[in-house]
């Protein structure tokens, strides 16, 4: 599907968890972050939950304190198919959000922002379960979930 | 255990981050840290490994450079434990990148673990390799992946999947390796691995022609009953999201349907029962159901045409338009810019709710659909749309005028259907939002108005009006002024009225004030006071009554601190002054500037990649002639010879269009740059370089430079500061006797490149009798120093002409 980072960030605009599907030096992470923090913190419930920025188009939601980003391609044209625009599906990428969050919550109860800070490692580990190079790996609760499980009997 | 390990848990070192109140005592935290991760580094701790990495991952994601913890990534990874593996693995997805040497080091490490039984560790170095594989792993490390397609484990097979993706993206050489094991993957029943198997198709899709066409063949009948299937799958509790059965798998089904159909009607044919019972039966009232038939819409528009579906896609799109949620709205606006290529009309039917949209409070939907609307005008409807577009414009806020702007003012020059409309247009567009019309689009007003012979007074009168509104729209002021300049006396005199135009009563004083109160207005652009000194000089010829007031005016500019104004106002004043006999000659009313030429100079700059010197140019003093800079002087001496003097020319005339050469004139080195630049460009476009020159030199601007080169003088305009005296003697040069430039019009007197203490650098030109459009130049370099120059380089920069 085309993902290109997630970021989560709570509402004071500091980022909780970032993980980039694409190499990004640090201090364009850090102006990217940065950028994007500022243009969607900005907007209200109202208003939708996209945001085209440079060459990324942005699907947030945000639950309570935390906001989830995801960045998207704004347009991947196919190569071999110049006609077929395969335009990214917003909608998903926003029910994508929504299967993360819920997975979280399954595992941590009611995930907030301190659970992701003190356990960084684990929320990274369960995105990993749920996407690898920017596309969707898996979307049962209970397949993301059986690893994480696992490691944590075994400590 | 090392002494200067710190030793606080990964747990405490957060909260201290945590309790910092400024970023510099987070910084410090952050550096004490580092400072015991690096000891413990350097003393190869083991203990704290795992913890420090842990510590490094979050620093990482603060953003601070944690570069000297990737060896520890590779340690950890060789490492026997799974736990080990896992956070090593970890460190090495996020701190390291594909471009880094370290990879090599991993590759092995991974190909290790690759063949490993566990399946927990086989899973991990998938999940790495995945994500940071680079092309050379991939060569070394596909037949491993490969294998593993067929592993026992699905959720190996899954991982393995998107890992081969990656690799046929890194060397799509490969890609033919894993044609086959995907078409086994695609008949599976495991979600996961049903899911990443069509990813993979899709992507092989795109890589390989030869495995499009296969999969076309081989896999559209199956995959379209694995599409029935999910939708009619009964409930399954682990997939299940608000009623559907993993709207994701329904997605990528969709989408790879989408690629397998475009092009093919046999393929599309075999799907289209299905899409149909997806784009009827999907309930739309959840997200995840709405996102399905956003995606189905998207299929049935790009698979072969079947009628019936479109009509049924359009009128998804119908219903999502009107939809209160603004997510659906806005993939709604996103869709019909799509569906324009494929049924124009449908999509029209459409307007006035899109028209709405462009108003919405949302940024994200207005963008989306001034976009579409910019699609949707065509000449029937653009009057309709225009007035909406440009009623909003007076509402819109700050932030989206510039957007609109631009829009407006692409289709008002695209589908104006007359003059007078386009005029009318523009003229409401400068005053709502004069400030963001770029200086193309307001140069093109002005050449539309000096060829609408029939419709000078009506402009000049209406911008009268529309400058009495609204006072703080510079670039309606300088449309203003400069058309006040050319036809006050059509002002003053209501001549040529239009029958739709109520008279009004200006007087030439009334004139004069409107360029005085500009003038006098400090917050305007240097170039825009400048534009007024010159319609003063106009104006002063055209109201003989207000010269002496006029004249008043311009000398107050003697002693301003602006240069350029400062030098307008003493040669004008000397021009007012002295030069009596010729001055109503001199300030005749500029040729008809050649629409043509314009429209193709535009289009040209527009497409061609701004050039350094046009960049460097734009810099000076005069944004707005940053095109002419490049206007070759050569051309300019060319003309008296060669091509016939524009129909209402006169000794005089010819002197003011010499005058009008822009040439930047602010003393500054570059200048001399710039002579060359436009003394060496060779003239473009033969046909009609009076024009060239003048159309673009709306402001004029009478430059030292000109008349410097004209007089042989050549002097760098960086030490000839406009003086007052000076500047007389060259205008007296010129005032009896106009007609002296055109004799030294066929040769181009030698120009002094560079002068300084150590070097001059002469220019000789001559011009080949057989070829009159080639310059040769020769160039004499003298050594004034008393040292030898060796490895001497010589580098000149030219305009690019594109000609």
């Amino acid at each position: 599907m085309g993902i290109r980072f997630v970021l989560m960030v709570n509402k004071q605009g500091q980022t909780r968890l970032a993980q980039y599907y694409e190499y990004l030096t640090l201090e364009e992470r850090r102006a990217l972050e940065g950028e994007i923090v500022r243009k969607c913190l900005a907007r209200n419930e109202q208003q939708c939950s996209f945001v085209e920025h440079r060459t990324y188009k942005i699907v947030y939601r945000r639950y309570a304190s935390l906001f989830f980003l995801v960045g998207v391609d704004n347009e991947e044209v196919s190569r071999a198919h110049t006609f077929t625009i395969m335009c990214p599906n917003e909608l998903a990428i926003l029910e994508f959000i929504h299967l993360l969050v819920e997975t979280m919550d399954r595992h941590f109860g009611n995930v907030c922002e301190l659970d992701i800070m003190f356990h960084l490692e684990k929320a990274h580990f369960m995105l990993e379960e749920m996407v690898m190079n920017g596309c969707i790996v898996e979307t049962s609760k209970a397949n993301i979930l059986a690893p994480i499980q696992l490691m944590d009997k075994a400590s | 255990m090392n002494p200067f390990s710190s030793g606080t848990r990964l747990r405490d070192m957060i909260r201290a981050i945590r309790a910092c109140k400024t970023a510099a005592e987070e910084r410090a935290v952050i550096r004490k840290e580092c400072a015991s991760i690096r000891a413990a580094i350097s003393d190869n701790d083991q203990t704290f490994r795992h913890r420090n990495l842990a510590k490094l991952m979050f620093i990482h994601m603060l953003g601070y450079p944690t570069h000297f913890g990737q060896m520890e990534c590779l340690k950890l990874i060789a490492a026997p434990g799974f736990a080990e593996k896992r956070i090593g693995y970890l460190g090495l997805m996020l701190l390291l990148d594909e471009r880094q040497e370290v990879l090599m080091l991993v590759t092995n490490s991974l190909k290790q673990d690759l063949n490993q039984n566990n399946q927990h560790i086989v899973g991990l170095a998938l999940c790495a390799l995945g994500n940071i594989c680079s092309a050379d792993m991939a060569r070394d490390l596909a037949p491993e992946v490969e294998k593993l397609l067929q592993f026992r484990d699905p959720n190996i097979r899954k991982k393995a999947a998107l890992c081969s993706i990656r690799i046929i993206k890194k060397v799509p050489d490969l890609a033919d390796n894993f044609v086959d094991p995907v078409v086994s993957l695609l008949k599976e029943k495991h979600h996961g691995v049903l899911l990443t198997g069509i990813q993979l198709c899709t992507d092989l899709c795109k890589v390989n022609e030869e495995a499009l066409e296969y999969f076309r063949k081989k896999c559209t009948e199956g995959l379209v009953r694995s599409l029935k299937d999910v939708v009619n799958s009964p409930y399954v509790p682990e997939y299940d999201i608000s009623g559907i059965a993993d709207p994701f798998l329904h997605i990528r089904l969709l989408r790879v349907l989408r690629i397998l159909g475009h092009g093919d009607a046999d393929a599309s044919d075999c799907m289209s029962d299905i899409l149909a019972q997806v784009a009827t039966k999907t309930e739309s009232h959840k997200n995840a159901g709405n996102a399905i038939l956003y995606e189905c819409v998207g299929t049935i528009m790009s698979v072969e045409d079947n009628g019936g579906l479109r009509v049924l896609a359009i009128n998804i799109l119908g219903r999502f338009l009107s939809n209160r949620d603004n997510n659906i709205r806005y993939v709604a606006l996103n869709m019909l810019m799509k569906a324009i290529a494929v049924d124009a009309q449908a999509v029209q039917r459409h307007r006035a709710t899109i028209l709405e949209c462009v108003k919405d409070l949302d940024a994200s939907i207005r963008k989306r659909a001034l976009e579409l609307v910019y699609l949707l005008v065509n000449e029937s409807n653009v009057k309709p749309l225009m007035k909406e577009l440009v009623d909003y414009l007076e509402v819109s806020d700050q932030g989206f005028k510039g957007d609109l702007t631009a829009k407006i003012c692409s289709i008002v020059e695209k589908f104006s259907p007359d003059k007078i409309w386009y005029i009318d247009q523009m003229l409401k567009v400068l005053s709502e939002a004069g400030n963001f019309v770029k200086a193309s689009v307001w140069h093109a007003l002005v050449v539309v108005i000096t060829n609408a012979s029939n419709l000078q007074g009506y402009s000049v009168r209406s911008l009268y009006r529309a400058i009495q509104i609204s006072r703080d729209q510079e670039t309606l002021i300088r449309v203003a002024v400069w058309c006040i300049g050319e036809y006050g006396d059509m002002l003053v005199n209501n001549i040529e009225m239009l029958d739709i135009e109520e008279p009004i009563t200006v007087t030439e004083s009334d004139a004069v004030d409107v360029v005085e109160i500009a003038i006098k207005n400090h917050s305007l652009n240097l170039t825009t006071r400048a534009m007024c000194l010159i319609a003063l000089l106009k104006l002063s010829s055209r109201f003989p009554s207000c010269s002496q007031r006029i004249k008043e005016i311009i000398a107050q500019y003697k002693g301003s601190l602006l240069l350029e104004l400062q030098q307008r106002s003493v040669e004008f004043n000397s021009i007012i002054g002295k030069h009596k006999n010729i001055r109503s000659a001199l300030v005749e009313r500029m040729p008809v500037l050649d629409e043509a030429t314009y429209n193709g100079r535009r289009a040209r700059s527009a497409s061609a990649a701004v050039s350094t010197s046009l960049e460097f140019a734009s810099n000076l003093s005069n944004g707005v002639i940053a095109r002419t800079d490049v206007a070759p002087l050569v051309d300019l001496l060319d003309m008296g010879a060669d091509e016939p003097v524009p129909p209402c020319s006169s000794g005089g005339n010819f002197l003011l269009d010499l005058i009008d050469v822009d040439m930047p004139s602010s003393s500054s080195q570059s200048d001399v740059l710039l002579d060359l630049l436009s003394a060496w460009s060779p003239p473009p476009q033969k046909g009609s370089p009076t024009t060239d020159i003048i159309l673009l030199n709306q402001d004029d601007k009478p430059s030292v430079n000109a008349l410097d080169i004209l007089s042989s003088s050549m002097v760098p305009s960086g030490e000839a500061k406009p003086t007052g005296p000076y500047m007389m003697d060259l205008l007296d040069v010129f005032g009896p006797n106009p007609a002296t430039p055109e004799e030294s019009g066929p040769t181009f007197p030698p120009i002094v490149a560079y002068e300084s203490s150590a070097l001059t650098i002469i220019f000789n030109f001559s011009k080949r009798p057989e070829n009159p459009q080639m310059t040769d130049i020769e160039a004499m370099f003298t050594n004034k120093s008393s040292d030898v120059y060796t490895d001497f380089v010589f580098q000149a920069a030219v305009p690019k002409v594109n000609a």
